[in-house]
C-alpha cells in the first residue's frame, strides 16, 4: 500500500501518461541541516495530492522551493507534463509553468473587489490601457458560475466570509493556471486552506477542489488534518524530519496509518517524573472561557504547575492566553486568581488582568511583548515604574541597577542595560521580556510560543526561569505547537481542537511523540463529538 | 539592525554588580551635543562677520525673546508627537487664542483674565475634539488635526472679520516682553521654565515613560496595562493648552492679535522639534533639544537676514531644516521606519 514513487507505479488514467509534476533528488540545507533529503514527489494530471507532516518536517521549504523562494542542492529535477524544467526555478517561472498557489492568508486584499482582487495579477504584469469593467464581470461571473459558486463579483472581499474568500483565491489561482498553460492544464498548490473553516465551508471548498481537477488541473493539498486529507485527496506523501516516510493511496490508509509515518516509529524515551500536582491548592480558575476560536474552555491551574497548551494550527489552544489577559476581546467566561474576585473576561483590560496579578508574553517579541528601539532598562522598568519614584522622581540609578541584576539573573548577554532591545538576538530579548514580567511576580504567568527564533542554549536558561518561578509558587500557562519543548517543561497538557479541550496528558504520557500524536488525533475526536 | 552573538564572553562583557559604569562614548556625546556645536560655530562665524550688529547684546537678548513663542510652541508640539500623534492645529490653536484674547478683552472690554480663562479652555476644547475623532473614529492624527486646525482659521477670520485687533490690556505686554531680566524679556524665562517641567516629565516621571511607550509601541503599552487611548487624549488635550498658553505669550508678545501672522509658526516648530529630536537625547523628542534646535534655527535666519539676503530665506531655512532633520534622524536611528498613525 506504501508506495514508493521511485519506482514507477503511478496510478495513470491514461496508459503512458507523464505525470503532472514530478521531482526527484531534492535536497535542501540550511547550515548545518539538511531540513529536505533526497525528497521525491509525483502528482499525476487531474489528480489531488495531500502533502503532510509536522512542523519542520519540510513542507513548507519543498513548496517554497517550487516557488523559486529556496534554492535546493544541485541534483535536484524537477518535470512537468514529461519536459524537464530547470531548478532552481528562476523568477516567475512558476507562474509560465502552470504553477499557483493558495497561501493561508490568500493574499487578497480585502479593501478591493472580488473582480479587482481577481485582476491583480494581470494588472501588475502587464499596462492594460483599457479594461472592460462589465466584460471582466461577466467573465468572473461565468466562472464562479461553473463550479457552482455563488459570489457576487462586485462585491468587496472584506465583506465576504472566510469561506468565499478563499474561494475566490482559489478560484483566482486557477484561471491564472489556465491562462498560462496549454489545455486547462496546471497545478494548483493549496498551503493549508482549511484550520480557519467551519465544517459547511471546508465541504464548499472540497467541492471547487474536485471541480478544478475535473477540468483536468493538478491539486497539491497541504494540511494537519489527516480527516481531510482521507476524504479529498487520491494519494498523499508524508514528509518526517526532511525524509519521505512515505506516499499512500489516501483510500485505502487508515488514520493510525498515517498518524505512524507522520509521528515516526515510537521511541519510549525515559522521561523524568512528573511531580504530583493533585495535591496543591488551586491558584487560578478559568470557566467557560470563550471568544475568537476558542469556544467554552474551562480548567483549573495549580499553584506553582506549569501547564502546557497545545493543538493543531486553528485549533484555539494559542488564542486562549490573549483572551484571558484581554489582550483580545473574549465574549464569555471569567478567570478566578486564588484569593481575589473572578473577573469577567468579556471587557477585561490587560490593566485589571495585571491587577489581578496575571502577566503575559505574547509571540509577537518586537511587536507587541518589547519596544526594540528602546533600551533594555526602558523595557524592563516599564511594568514597575511606580516602585522607583523617590522624592525627585524616578530614580534611574535604580532603574538601571534592577536591570543589570535581572539581567545577571537570567543571563542576558551583553548585559548592558543602555543597549536597546533591538541589538539583541532573540533568545536574549526573550530572556529580557521574560525578566521584566517574572520582576513582578506574578501568580499566573501566561507565554505564546516562548521560543520560537530562540537558539538552543538560550532555549535551557528560559526553561530554567520558568521551572525556578513555578518552584517559587507561580503558575504558568505555556501556550505552543513546539510539543517537544512541552515535554520537556510541562507538568500537564491539554490538548485544543476546534476551540476545545478534547485531551488532557498528565505525567508519564507527556513525551514529544504521544503529543504530537494526540495533536494529530484531536481533529477528528473533535469532528466526531461535533456530529453527536 | 546589527545584532550581537550570545557566544561573547559574559564575564568581559557584563560589569560585575552595579559599581562599574558603561565606558565613556566618545561617538554618543559627539551626537547628543552636534547641534550645540553647530550652534556655537554658526554664532561664531556670524559673529565674525557682523560684530557689531550680531555681537550686540541688544541682538541676543531680542533673538532670545521674541523666538520664545516658537519655543513654547514647540514644546507643545512634543508632548503629542512623542505619543506618536501629529498635531498640525497648533499653530491655529495659537492664533484662535491669541485672537480670543483680543477679541474678548479688546473689543468686548472683559477683564483680562477672564479672557486668557477662556482662550485657554478653547484650547482645551480644541485638544479633545481632535483626540475623539482620533482616537473615537481611528482616523490617523494628521489628516484630523490638519482639518481642524483648517477649521478653526477659518473660525478666527470670522471672529476677527480678517482685521488685526489691538488695544489688549498693557499688563498682558508688560509681563511678556517689556519686563526684562538681565536685560532679556520675561517671555524667555517662561520658556525656559516649561523646558525644564517637560524635561523633567519626560525623563522622571511614570507617565511621562508611559507618554514613550506609548508612542513607540501602542501594542506593548496596551498589553503592559498602559490605558493607551486615555494616554493619547492626554496628551492632544495638553498640546491644545499649552498651544493656547502660546496664544497668549504671542498676543503679550506683539500687543496685539493679527488673524495670520500666528499660523507661519506651524513648519519652523515641526523643523525644531525634529531636528531637536537629533540632538541632547538623540532619537527621542526632548525638552532641551527643542530649545537648541529652535535657537539654531533663529541664529541662522537672523544672521542672513543681517548679512543681507531676503525675507525668502526664512523658508529655505525652516523647510530645509524640516527634511534634514528627519533625515539626520533616521540615520541615527539607522534607518528605521517612523511610525505616525
Amino acid at each position: 500500500m506504501i508506495a514508493d514513487p521511485r519506482q514507477d507505479d503511478l496510478p495513470r488514467k491514461v496508459p503512458g501518461e507523464a505525470p503532472a509534476l514530478s521531482i526527484r533528488h531534492l535536497s535542501k540545507r540550511f547550515g548545518s541541516s539538511l531540513v529536505l533529503n533526497d525528497v521525491a514527489l509525483d502528482v499525476m494530471p487531474g489528480e489531488v495530492h495531500g502533502l503532510l507532516g509536522q512542523n519542520g518536517s519540510g513542507k513548507s521549504t519543498l513548496i517554497k522551493v517550487l516557488a523559486g523562494f529556496h534554492d535546493p542542492e544541485p541534483g535536484a529535477e524537477l518535470s512537468m507534463y514529461g519536459e524537464a524544467a530547470e531548478l532552481p526555478m528562476p523568477a516567475g517561472a512558476a507562474r509560465r509553468l502552470g504553477i499557483a498557489f493558495v497561501h493561508q492568508h490568500l493574499g487578497l486584499i480585502p479593501s478591493l473587489s472580488v473582480l479587482e482582487n481577481l485582476l491583480l495579477g494581470d494588472l501588475a504584469a502587464a499596462n492594460l490601457w483599457r479594461i472592460d469593467w462589465r466584460r471582466e464581470a461577466a467573465k468572473a461571473r461565468e466562472t464562479f458560475a461553473r463550479f457552482g459558486l455563488d459570489i457576487d463579483p462586485r462585491a468587496r472581499i472584506g465583506d465576504l466570509p472566510q469561506v468565499s474568500r478563499a474561494l475566490v483565491a482559489i478560484v483566482r489561482a486557477f484561471e491564472d493556471v489556465r491562462q498560462h498553460s496549454a489545455g486547462g492544464r496546471g497545478l494548483l498548490i493549496l498551503d493549508e486552506p482549511t484550520p480557519f473553516l467551519p465544517k459547511a465551508g471546508v465541504d464548499q471548498l472540497f467541492g471547487l477542489v474536485r471541480g478544478i481537477v475535473k477540468a483536468g488541473a493538478s491539486v497539491i493539498f497541504v494540511s494537519h488534518d489527516i480527516d481531510e486529507i482521507r476524504e479529498i485527496t487520491d494519494r498523499a506523501t508524508i514528509l518526517r524530519d526532511g525524509n519521505l516516510a512515505g506516499t499512500v493511496v489516501s483510500k485505502t490508509a487508515d488514520h493510525d496509518q498515517f498518524i505512524e509515518l507522520i509521528v515516526g516509529r515510537r521511541v519510549s524515551l525515559y522521561q523524568a517524573e512528573k511531580p504530583e500536582f493533585s495535591g496543591r491548592p488551586v491558584a487560578a480558575t478559568i470557566r467557560n472561557a470563550g471568544g475568537g476560536l476558542v469556544d467554552n474552555v474551562s480548567f483549573d491551574v495549580r499553584k506553582g504547575e506549569i501547564v502546557g497548551l497545545t493543538g493543531l494550527i486553528g485549533s484555539g489552544s494559542d488564542a486562549l492566553p490573549y483572551l484571558l489577559y484581554g489582550a483580545k476581546p473574549a465574549t464569555s467566561g471569567t478567570i478566578e486568581i486564588a484569593g481575589n474576585k473572578p473577573l469577567p473576561l468579556a471587557g477585561l483590560k490587560p490593566g485589571n488582568a495585571m491587577a489581578a496579578k496575571i502577566a503575559f508574553l505574547p509571540a509577537d517579541r518586537l511587536g507587541a511583548a518589547g519596544v526594540g528601539n528602546l533600551t533594555i532598562a526602558d523595557n524592563m522598568s516599564l511594568p514597575v515604574l511606580t516602585e522607583f519614584r523617590n522624592w525627585s522622581g524616578l530614580d534611574w540609578g535604580a532603574i538601571t541597577e534592577r536591570a543589570r541584576q535581572l539581567g545577571q539573573r537570567y543571563d542576558v548577554r551583553p548585559n548592558r542595560p543602555e543597549l536597546n532591545l533591538s541589538a539583541l538576538s532573540g533568545g536574549n530579548a526573550q530572556k529580557v521580556l521574560m525578566a521584566k514580567w517574572l520582576q513582578t511576580e506574578p501568580a499566573l504567568l501566561m507565554l505564546d510560543e516562548p521560543t520560537q527564533g530562540v537558539d538552543v542554549g538560550a532555549r535551557q536558561h528560559l526553561f530554567a526561569a520558568l521551572d525556578s518561578a513555578a518552584e517559587k509558587g507561580t503558575s504558568i500557562l505555556v501556550a505552543s505547537t513546539d510539543s517537544e519543548q512541552l515535554a520537556q517543561i510541562c507538568h500537564r497538557v491539554l490538548v485544543f481542537a476546534r476551540g476545545r479541550i478534547v485531551k488532557e496528558l498528565t505525567g508519564a504520557e507527556i513525551t514529544k511523540d504521544r503529543i504530537a500524536e494526540e495533536c494529530l488525533r484531536s481533529m477528528s475526536s473533535a469532528t466526531l463529538s461535533e456530529a453527536a | 539592525m546589527s545584532q550581537v552573538h550570545t557566544e561573547s564572553s559574559p564575564t568581559r562583557m557584563a560589569p560585575r554588580g552595579g559599581a562599574s559604569r558603561a565606558p565613556f562614548q566618545w561617538a554618543r556625546f559627539a551626537e547628543s551635543f552636534a547641534l550645540v556645536g553647530a550652534l556655537l560655530i554658526l554664532f561664531a562665524i556670524f559673529g565674525i562677520l557682523k560684530p557689531q550688529a550680531f555681537l550686540s547684546w541688544a541682538n541676543i537678548s531680542t533673538m532670545l525673546g521674541s523666538q520664545a513663542v516658537l519655543v513654547l510652541l514647540t514644546l507643545a508640539l512634543i508632548i503629542p508627537l512623542t505619543a506618536g500623534d501629529f498635531d498640525l492645529s497648533i499653530a491655529a490653536t495659537l492664533t484662535m487664542s491669541a485672537m480670543t484674547i483680543a477679541v474678548l478683552n479688546a473689543q468686548m472690554g472683559i477683564p483680562l483674565a477672564g479672557a486668557v480663562a477662556v482662550a485657554i479652555a478653547i484650547g482645551a476644547i480644541i485638544g479633545c475634539v481632535n483626540a475623539g475623532f482620533i482616537l473615537y473614529f481611528r482616523i490617523p492624527s494628521l489628516i484630523v488635526t490638519l482639518g481642524t486646525g483648517t477649521f478653526i482659521n477659518g473660525l478666527v477670520l470670522w471672529i476677527s472679520n480678517s482685521n488685526t485687533i489691538s488695544g489688549i490690556d498693557p499688563f498682558l505686554v508688560t509681563y511678556v516682553v517689556v519686563t526684562r531680566v538681565f536685560g532679556i524679556p520675561l517671555a524667555f524665562y517662561y520658556a525656559l521654565g516649561l523646558c525644564i517641567l517637560l524635561w523633567y516629565f519626560f525623563g522622571f516621571t511614570a507617565a511621562g515613560r508611559r507618554l514613550l511607550f506609548v508612542g513607540r509601541g501602542r501594542e506593548v503599552a496596551r498589553l503592559s496595562g498602559i490605558p493607551v487611548d486615555r494616554v493619547r487624549f492626554a496628551a492632544l488635550v495638553c498640546s491644545g493648552v499649552l498651544s493656547a498658553i502660546t496664544g497668549m505669550m504671542y498676543a503679550g508678545t506683539i500687543g496685539a492679535a493679527d488673524p495670520n501672522s500666528g499660523n507661519t509658526f506651524l513648519l519652523p516648530a515641526f523643523a525644531a522639534a525634529f531636528l531637536g529630536a537629533t540632538s541632547i537625547t538623540p532619537g527621542r523628542f526632548n525638552a532641551w533639544g527643542s530649545l537648541v534646535a529652535v535657537y539654531f534655527l533663529v541664529i541662522g535666519i537672523t544672521g542672513l537676514t543681517m548679512l543681507g539676503i531676503d525675507t525668502f530665506v526664512q523658508n529655505l531655512f525652516y523647510g530645509g531644516a524640516l527634511v534634514l532633520a528627519v533625515a539626520l534622524s533616521q540615520l541615527v536611528r539607522k534607518r528605521e521606519a517612523q511610525d505616525f498613525s
